[in-house]
């Protein structure tokens, strides 16, 4: 492991919170993450936080609980399930005989969660940091919330701080903001992809998680980015090809109509230059400090655990492993 | 022979225009991601460009130069007529006139309470309890319950012609159409009288003592006074929020409403799309259309146009050969390069367009509401390019 000062490479901290906005492959990369991981030597486990059942859809296995079960060597998986997550915790706290009476408990609780942002986040974070503290797992990759509610996670212990003066939970507080604040060991993620939305958002969520948590933003990874058809001068070419004296030529040459594949490439050549502008955004609005990574577009027919594979190559590839 | 644009080789298109024409209120809905917001603003300007009379576009979150475009700067929570000149930009005289409104979640809560409160002292009491400010700041499920809120209250002022709604990203996509009912359950459960009882009264009974200790333990005796005293003070409420909970439930089953499925043809929000289609019918409320964004040009799918891909993929330099003495920019190399590269990138994006044209047919759920929206080159960020998607959701 790192030194203290010293920044550790992403999978050598022990936590990572990887999130995102929807639809940017925010759950693709988390699994990516802890393949790469594992295959590393790490005993890795990966928490759906929010369970939908993609995790498991991913790597092509039963469904995900909160006990985690091993689906591939070093690799486990689990889902956040914050009742069994409370129930864990009252057993490993409270040693009272509270079990036959946990069920109205949770229940109340499910209505205090409700009303007090930061019980059911604690329970959830509670659960990752109790994790690495007792150093079951080397890395814990937890397939966050979407952007619009991690740092309302992430900053729960301090929450909890502010509205809860005594009581268990609030002693508890002290030791998971430990993990959290440090960045030897504690990351979070953001999965973007080069488009205006998911840029906007990246940008303003690295500075609420700067202003409003203790958390580290460990690495920006830029998914879908499209490749770069020209090199210097070849655009040239491809615009008198498309004039229709050469276009003809072509035809001839070709033995068909090349206008499908001119206007393809034209389209392939916009996409990426809308891209490149959001990208020298999302460059400009974050701290140069911070890691970027790029994905490229998978132009393959998907699906499962192959396509994990494949972005966890090209993720290896960019952390030089 | 010059390259020129290709018609889609479709048969019968469907078209919003039918919907926003006989409906007040079109709730768009979907998930994250795909447009929806951008979907919502483009319906809501072509309805006021073609049809007339007074449109609102009723927004969550537009990105900033959408918000720009629709003249909102982010602050507050009313509604602006946006500027006939945004229409002239775009060459339009537009027939009716569009409106826009943001969602201010804080304010909308506050509003509400100001609404519902039995007397200016609760009112100050509430809107001053450092939880409710933690649960109209922060409380995610409050944002569905908001939205509705916000629709029926400004739908009640028959202000509006038409009202299209852009749904709050949610982390299940049914999770708005439930907040008013859940919000009015919260708020009548019996739990919640079991919790406040002991802050109540002090009698508490002996069997239910040892659940007080528990959580007494883990909470902190003064959180739970507050969580009661928070309760006790909304449930003056609570009349007031059951009415409108079964009032707006009214409002989106009624025949006036009717919801757009938003999504792009990749496979997670496909998913999620199509569950969310199914479910609106479970409950009977009406599907409008599926608009499925982003979606590949045909052409990308042309037989033709793969085989002549595959030759320049394949056989670039005997092609190049042929052309280089017509290419006056560059030399035999980089014409060799440039055809074996828009070869390959067809390729590539053909196996994207089959993949994608393969799941459109396989959205069974409403094929006859189904409306394709292609990929556009540039973002869209001001009111000729919402109209220009707008016209792709209107039909010809």
């Amino acid at each position: 492991m790192t030194g203290p000062g010293a920044v550790p490479g992403l999978l050598d901290r022990r936590l990572l919170f990887v999130t995102g906005k929807g639809g940017v492959g925010k759950t693709t990369i988390a699994a990516a993450l802890a393949l790469l991981a594992a295959e590393g030597g790490r005993r890795t486990l990966l928490c759906e936080v929010d369970a939908k059942g993609d995790v498991a859809a991913y790597f092509e296995t039963g469904p995900t609980s909160f006990t985690p079960r091993q689906v591939l060597p070093g690799l486990s998986l689990m889902s956040m399930d914050t009742e069994a997550s409370l129930r864990e915790y009252l057993r490993l706290n409270l040693r009272i005989p509270v079990v036959g009476r946990i069920g109205p408990l949770a229940k109340v609780f499910d209505f205090v969660a409700t009303a007090a942002p930061g019980v059911r986040e604690i329970l959830t974070v509670g659960k990752f940091c109790w994790e690495v503290r007792e150093r079951h797992y080397d890395l814990v990759v937890v397939d966050a919330s979407a952007t619009g509610h991690i740092v309302g996670q992430l900053s729960a212990p301090q929450a909890i701080n502010d509205l809860v003066k005594v009581g268990l939970i609030r002693s508890q507080t002290d030791w998971l903001v430990d993990i959290l604040s440090d960045p030897a060991v504690t990351g979070l993620v953001i999965a973007t992809t080069p488009e205006e939305m998911p840029v906007n958002e990246t940008i303003e969520l690295a500075g609420r998680v700067r202003d409003e948590t203790t958390v580290a933003l460990a690495a920006v990874i830029v998914n879908r980015v499209l490749p770069e058809l020209f090199g210097r001068g070849e655009e040239q070419v491809f615009e008198e090809l498309c004039r229709p004296a050469i276009a003809a030529e072509l035809q001839r040459a070709a033995r068909g109509d090349p206008t499908p594949v001119l206007d393809a490439a034209r389209l392939a050549v916009t996409l990426r230059r809308t891209r490149a502008t959001h990208l020298e955004r999302l460059r400009a609005g974050i701290d140069p400090e911070v890691p970027m990574l790029y994905l490229p577009f998978l132009f393959t027919r998907l699906h499962g655990v192959r396509t994990i594979r494949q972005v966890a190559a090209s993720l290896g590839e960019e952390l030089g492993s | 022979m010059p390259p020129r644009r290709r018609k889609a080789p479709e048969g019968r298109r469907f078209s919003l225009d039918g919907l926003l024409a006989s409906r007040e209120i079109v709730v768009a809905c979907g998930p994250g991601g795909v447009g929806k917001t951008t979907t919502a603003a483009a319906a809501a300007a072509m309805a006021a460009a073609r049809l007339g009379g007074k449109v609102l576009v009723l927004t969550v979150d537009p990105a900033r130069r959408l918000a720009d475009a629709l003249g909102l700067d982010g602050i507050g929570n009313a509604e602006r007529r946006v500027p006939a000149e945004a229409f002239g930009s775009a060459r339009v005289k537009p027939m009716g006139e569009l409106w826009a409104a943001m969602l201010d979640t804080k304010e909308s809560w506050d509003d509400l309470v100001r609404l519902h409160a039995p007397d200016a002292r609760t009112r100050d009491e509430i809107l001053s309890n450092p939880l409710y400010r933690n649960i109209s700041g922060r409380f995610v499920q409050s944002h569905d319950y908001i939205a509705m809120e916000r629709l029926f209250e400004i739908h009640a002022t028959g202000a509006y012609d038409l009202i299209v709604v852009d749904t709050p990203p949610t982390r299940n996509a049914l999770d708005f159409l439930d907040a008013p009912e859940r919000m009015a359950e919260f708020f009548s459960s019996r739990l919640l009288r079991w919790l406040i009882v002991p802050y109540r009264s002090r009698l508490v009974n002996l069997a239910s003592r040892p659940f007080y200790q528990v959580a007494d333990r883990i909470l902190g005796t003064q959180f739970l006074e507050d969580i009661a005293q928070f309760f006790i003070l909304f449930q003056s409420m609570y009349d007031g929020f059951v009415e409108r909970a079964r009032a707006v439930h009214r409002l989106m089953a009624d025949r006036r409403t009717s919801f757009i499925v938003v999504s792009t043809l990749e496979a997670v929000p496909l998913r999620e799309a199509e569950f969310f289609a199914q479910s609106l019918m479970d409950r009977r409320l009406h599907l409008g259309a599926i608009v499925l964004n982003k979606v590949l040009p045909d052409y990308l799918r042309d037989p033709g146009g793969a085989t002549v891909a595959e030759r320049l993929r394949d056989r670039a330099e005997e092609v190049a050969g042929a052309l280089a003495p017509s290419i006056t920019s560059g030399d035999a190399d980089q014409v060799r390069r440039v055809l074996a590269e828009i070869g390959r990138s067809y390729l590539d994006f053909r196996v994207v367009a089959r993949r994608e044209a393969e799941q459109r047919s396989e959205l069974a759920t409403v094929p006859e509401a189904l409306v394709s929206v292609p990929y556009f080159d540039t973002d869209i960020y001001d009111m000729a390019g919402l109209l220009r998607l707008g016209q792709q959701l209107w039909g010809p």
